[in-house]
């Protein structure tokens, strides 16, 4: 194997790349391990190409395409064979998918490989759903009222908002709740946080708002940009609730049917 | 009566803060913008029968687009044929000095306006005033601004940030006889009133216009209370001023334009009047003006035309839903752009007609969430338009990867040299994998180190802190585990 960190389990399952993002990479590495974790129960092989490093939203988004498209360029080899490259992040995925190309617009060689990375490249929730089929039906079947949040480039541009529900009401137990304005964004959007703090804080404080009014047990998300940004400002308010990929939630719940399995 | 206030040059970030920290103005425009949000929803229970139809708007919007100078010509000709003057203004000065020429000629001191963007673009109200010539409002909100030397807060919805009993207020100050009252009906009937009699002593009647047919030489006019109606009949002189990229080529056009317009605006399956205006009273005809002149402005409108990859932002009919449905407008309300048009098309139209420099703040203050460009009735691409606005501020035509055709009004002069190094640090550190991982490696063992205070991100949230045990280093001593 080269330079891909493979975690085979069986010969013939399928293979998929999982591009980590850089923000799990360094900010919320559970959600990775759990994604992988659940990509494996749903039966294929996961494989991660260690030379990966971002998919270049930050800048591209800010104003910056050439110094993205210097990091994109880095990363066209990555992922030699036609497997699907699962992405745990709406925004980083719709990145790949539909901005990779658009960078090398002028550079042939480059643009063949963006969009051969481009047709392969699938969200987290969209795989496990439509294509690896999970089954959840063996989860833990306490009851738990789950607030989804979805970000705006999952829901827009990926269209998985419905992967998320779905994948939720799959879950035994689990109680789906809507939260007002849950199509409105949650004031992350990358660099904006930062250029313009009040008004993203605003946004921020009022998706918390409409979350925490659902009285919901647990919040989860696909996108762990909208999670770093909920997440701090809960730490910031002193609130001990904390929201998590929506991959941890799945593996906890098969976790704990596992454990009440093996007590029996 | 007071004087329009001119446009300043808004400190946006100054004034976002102030009205994030004005509890009654946030209410009010949440409330209404949901209230619109809802109406139009109603109106298009269908999204595939929604996109079908923006597709229609859409390609009616480029196909005019992509012949502008055709249409433009055809339109003059036709225009003048029914005996319509057409007038080219390059700036709002020009505009104004044609309002100007034509008032004097005229001997007018009154004219009556209805609702109409462009004017506002050129602060015609303001240019007349300083020459002595009233120029009123007719449409209700429009009205209650002047009166209160307020600007427009919405392009739809003018005054969308009174309450009413800010307009009660107003009016019992500013016109004769008004009582304090709250009753909304009463209220329209004041204003209503005190412009009747406007209309029957203005020598001109100024209008907008929403879509300009080349083939016919058709004005049209979409609104709902009439005033349009009487500006463009009853005076002697009708002008009418709007932007060059309004032209259309077909009547039959109007159509699907008119559906998404009515729609997308005020959730109304149509509006109360729709004008065709084709050329001024004909003998034997017993209304409309005698005399009927087109200010085409420019303004800047022709960079965005000039440069495919802004092209775009012309093809917008100004229905606003893109501020109804921006999570940032809907916050900060118009006034804080500082701009004629705020929120979204504020964003992506306003770089042309000012300046990026001047409106730098404007293509950064959206989170990119998309929820312009899903509702926009005619698919203009909103967020991409955004991010090359972003970049054109940044990048000279020399620093561009993919330069405009000429330089923007602006061009680079957005750019700072500390954002600049940034990414450039970042881009090295990213683009070679040795050197991302010692990054990573070193960040979480390094931690503890994080600064408290992060710029704006720690304004409202604790500090971004990455974790002790990066995702790589738990991929490997996973892989360690397994073996
Ligand atoms: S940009 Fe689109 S949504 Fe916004 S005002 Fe123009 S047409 Fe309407």
């Amino acid at each position: 194997m080269s330079a891909a960190a493979g975690t085979a389990m069986h010969r013939s399952a399928p293979n998929v790349y999982f591009f980590a993002t850089c923000v799990i990479d360094m900010f919320a590495p559970d959600a990775g391990i759990d994604a992988i974790d659940v990509l494996e129960r749903s039966g294929v092989t996961v494989h991660v190409p260690l030379r990966q490093t971002c998919c270049g939203q930050p800048a591209y988004t800010t104003g910056f395409p050439e110094e993205a498209a210097k990091v994109a360029a880095a990363q066209l080899d990555l992922f030699p064979e036609p497997w699907p490259i699962v992405v745990p992040s709406g925004s980083c995925c719709g990145m790949l998918k539909h901005h990779w190309p658009k960078l090398f617009a002028n550079d042939p060689l480059r643009l063949a490989k963006a969009e051969g990375i481009a047709a392969r490249t699938i969200e987290f929730t969209d795989y496990l759903l439509n294509v690896a089929d999970l089954n959840l039906a063996h989860a833990r079947r306490s009851p738990l009222r789950v607030a989804l949040h979805t970000a705006c480039s999952a829901r827009r541009e990926m269209g998985t908002l419905e992967c998320g529900r779905a994948l939720l009401q799959r879950l035994p137990g689990v109680e789906l709740v809507v939260q007002a304005h849950e199509f409105e964004c949650c004031g992350f959007g990358g660099t904006f946080s930062v250029k313009h703090p009040e008004i993203s804080a605003a946004m921020t404080s009022d998706k918390l708002d409409a979350i925490r009014a659902t009285g919901c047990d647990a919040m989860v998300s696909a996108d762990c940009g909208c999670l770093l940004s909920l997440n701090l400002m809960l730490e910031k308010r002193r609130e001990p609730q904390r929201g998590r990929h929506i991959a941890s939630l799945i593996r906890e719940r098969l976790d704990a049917s596992a454990g009440e399995g093996a007590g029996r | 009566m007071h004087a329009e206030a001119p446009i300043k040059l808004a400190d946006f970030h100054a004034n976002a803060r102030a009205a994030l920290n004005d509890p009654k103005l946030r209410d009010s425009f949440s409330g209404a913008m949901d209230f619109l949000i809802e109406r139009r929803a109603r109106q298009f229970p269908d999204p595939a029968a929604f996109e079908q139809l923006r597709r229609v708007g859409e390609a009616v919007r480029q196909h005019a687009l992509a012949r502008l100078p055709e249409l433009l010509v055809q339109l003059e000709e036709r225009l003048t044929a029914l005996g319509v003057q057409v007038h080219w203004a390059e700036t709002a000065a020009d505009a104004n000095a044609i309002f100007l020429d034509l008032a004097r000629r005229h001997d007018a001191q009154l004219m009556v306006k209805g609702k109409s963007m462009v004017s506002e673009e050129i602060e015609l109200n303001h240019a007349m005033a300083a020459q002595g010539i009233d120029c009123v409002e007719t449409d209700m909100g429009e009205y209650i601004l002047q009166l209160d030397g307020d600007r427009p807060s919405h392009i739809i919805m003018p005054a969308i940030h009174k309450t009413k009993r800010d307009v009660a207020e107003i009016f019992h100050e500013h016109i004769d006889g008004a009582p304090l009252t709250d009753d909304v009906n009463e209220l329209i009937a004041i204003g209503r009133r005190a412009l009747r009699d406007k209309f029957a002593s203005a020598r001109i009647g100024v209008s907008g216009v929403n879509f300009m047919v080349a083939e016919t030489g058709s004005l049209v006019l979409v609104e709902n209370e009439g005033n349009g109606r009487l500006c463009t009949s009853v005076p002697d002189v009708h002008i009418a001023i709007t932007g060059i990229e309004k032209v259309i080529e077909k009547l039959e056009h109007v159509a699907p334009l008119f559906a998404l317009l009515t729609r997308s605006a005020t959730g109304q399956a149509i509006t109360t009047y729709l004008n065709v205006l084709t050329g001024p009273r004909r003998p034997g005809e017993k209304d409309g003006p005698r005399e009927m002149h087109l200010i085409l402005l420019d303004n800047g409108r022709t960079q965005a035309y000039r440069e495919q990859r802004f092209r775009a932002t012309l093809q917008c009919i100004r229905c606003g839903a893109c501020m109804n449905h921006c999570p940032v407008y809907t916050r900060i309300g118009g006034l804080s752009y500082g701009t004629t048009y705020p929120g979204p098309i504020g964003a992506i139209i306003s770089p042309h007609l000012q300046s990026l420099h001047e409106t730098r703040d404007l293509p950064t203050a959206s989170s990119l969430c998309g929820a312009c460009g899903e509702v926009c009735p005619v698919g203009i691409p909103i967020p991409d338009l955004l991010m090359r606005l972003r970049e054109a501020g940044r990048h000279s035509v020399a620093q561009s990867a993919t330069p405009p055709q000429q330089a923007l009004r602006g061009q680079g002069e957005v750019r700072q040299w500390a954002e600049a190094l940034a990414w450039k640090a970042w881009r090295l550190l990213y683009s070679h994998p040795v050197l991302y991982r010692l990054l990573v490696w070193f960040a979480a063992r390094l931690n503890w180190l994080t600064p408290p205070w992060q710029g704006g991100w720690t304004l409202a949230r604790a500090p971004l802190r990455p974790a002790p045990q990066s995702f790589r280093d738990r991929l490997a001593q996973r892989r360690q585990q397994r073996r």
